[in-house]
Formats: structure tokens, sequence, C-alpha cells
């Protein structure tokens, strides 16, 4: 197999090239590399069926992203039951703020990222991992661009919350109480 | 002592930036890591089935 970025004329030969960011995308959304190594076959054997339908030209990472996701999202409705019991599980945990380190912890960062829903981590993944632009974020999860670019707000909001990091206030330090009141009195002026 | 504390705008532009460098080393290292054998496989068993285009 030769590494090439150029699209080669049959789609089929580029597929492999992007087994690695079909994987990654997998694992973020099932937060499991077993179920996430059974949606990235399922998604080759989708796409192989229907790469009759793939428009030559277009972006094929953004095409068996497409499928990738929505076969996700078909076979968690499936067992949706069972999925909302984990979800609830992962939900009653809390996460403890990193303490003095204006740092993310890499593990803390990955816990609280797996406690959002699968609709907050895909679009965090397409657009602040991935590079997707809003517009394809849009076209791949089938939402309005608005409906991306809200939902990745969201998302990093519910990420600030599970860090124990409010958004908008100071993550460098602990605060005292006179500091927080300095703070927010400045935040309702700048506003 | 005010002056050389960040200004709300810019922690949270701070934290969104933290957010989606972590976003990303993450991507990066699932992306780096060997794709199993069972998906070359299935690839070429698809290609075999399809009377070797």
């Amino acid at each position: 197999m030769t590494e090439h970025d150029a699209p080669a004329a049959d789609p089929r030969d580029d597929l492999p090239h992007h087994l690695p960011a079909m994987r990654a995308f997998a694992i973020s959304l099932t937060r499991d590399l077993t179920a996430a190594d059974d949606l990235v076959q399922d998604t080759i054997v989708k796409a192989w069926s229907n790469f009759d339908k793939f428009q030559s030209g277009s972006n094929l990472r953004a095409w068996l992203f497409t499928i990738l996701r929505n076969t996700f999202y078909s076979d968690r409705r499936k067992r949706r039951r069972e999925v909302m019991d984990s979800d609830g599980v992962h939900a009653a945990t809390l996460f403890v703020k990193p303490a003095h380190d204006a740092r993310l912890a890499m593990t803390d960062f990955l816990g609280a990222f797996n406690q959002l829903t699968p609709e907050h981590r895909e679009v965090l993944v397409l657009v602040g991992a991935s590079g997707f632009s809003y517009e394809d974020a849009a076209t791949m999860t089938g939402v309005a661009v608005g409906t991306v670019k809200s939902r990745v707000s969201r998302a990093r909001l519910r990420l600030c919350e599970l860090l124990g990091l409010q958004a908008g206030e100071d993550i460098v330090a602990e605060m005292d109480g006179a500091t927080k009141a300095v703070m927010s009195r400045s935040t309702t002026q700048a506003a | 002592m005010w002056g050389a504390m960040a200004k709300p705008k810019d922690t949270a532009a701070h934290l969104k930036d933290a957010i989606d460098e972590n976003l990303r080393k993450i991507y990066h290292e699932i992306l780096n890591e060997d794709i199993p054998d069972r998906f070359k496989d299935l690839i070429e068993q698809l290609r075999k089935k399809e009377g070797g285009k």
C-alpha cells in the first residue's frame, strides 16, 4: 500500500488512508476500543456497498465520517435503554477540579469528555480536533450550521463545568472571595 | 495587582484553546496508532468478493 495525498481514481483505494481518522472518531463516540473497531468495521462494509453513491471529487473523509456516525446513532437507538443506563452512571460521577494547576490534566480532561453526550463529543471532535468547518460538520450531522455552533459552545461549557472550571473566570489560580467580587463586578461592566 | 491578572475574556479564550489543544492531542495520539489487521483483511475480502476491481 502506498501513502498518497492526492485522491485516487477509485475512492476504494483511498479508504485505508482514512482508517486512522475513522478509528479516532469512532473511539470518541463509543468511548470503547472494541465497540469502536466494530463500528469502523461496519462502516467499511456499508461504505463499500455504497461507493457508487459517492460523488468523486467530494470529501471522502466527510462521507466516511457521516456513514460512521449514522451507524453509531442507529445502533444506539437499537440499544437505547442499555445506553441510557450507562450514561446515567457516568453522569453521576463527579470530577474534582485539578488543584493549583492552570493546565488541564489529560486524564481529568478525558474523564470529563467521556461524560459528555455523544452529540457534544461528536461536534468537539469534528470541529475542535479534526478541523472540519462548521458547514461540513453541519452537513455530516444533518443539522443547521447554527446548531453546530451552539452545540460546540455548549459542549465546551459543559466540559468546563465537569472539570470544575467556570468559563469566563480565571482558571489560573484559586481565588478568594474578595478577588471574585472584583472579578464579577468587572465582568458585569464589560458585558 | 489587578493589572497582573488576566481579564475574564482572555481566560475564556485561554480555556477554549486549552480544550481544543487537548482534543487535538488525544485525537492525534489515536491517529498514530497502528491500524488493526482486521481492517486490511476485511478490505481485501471485499475486493475479492467484488471480483477484483
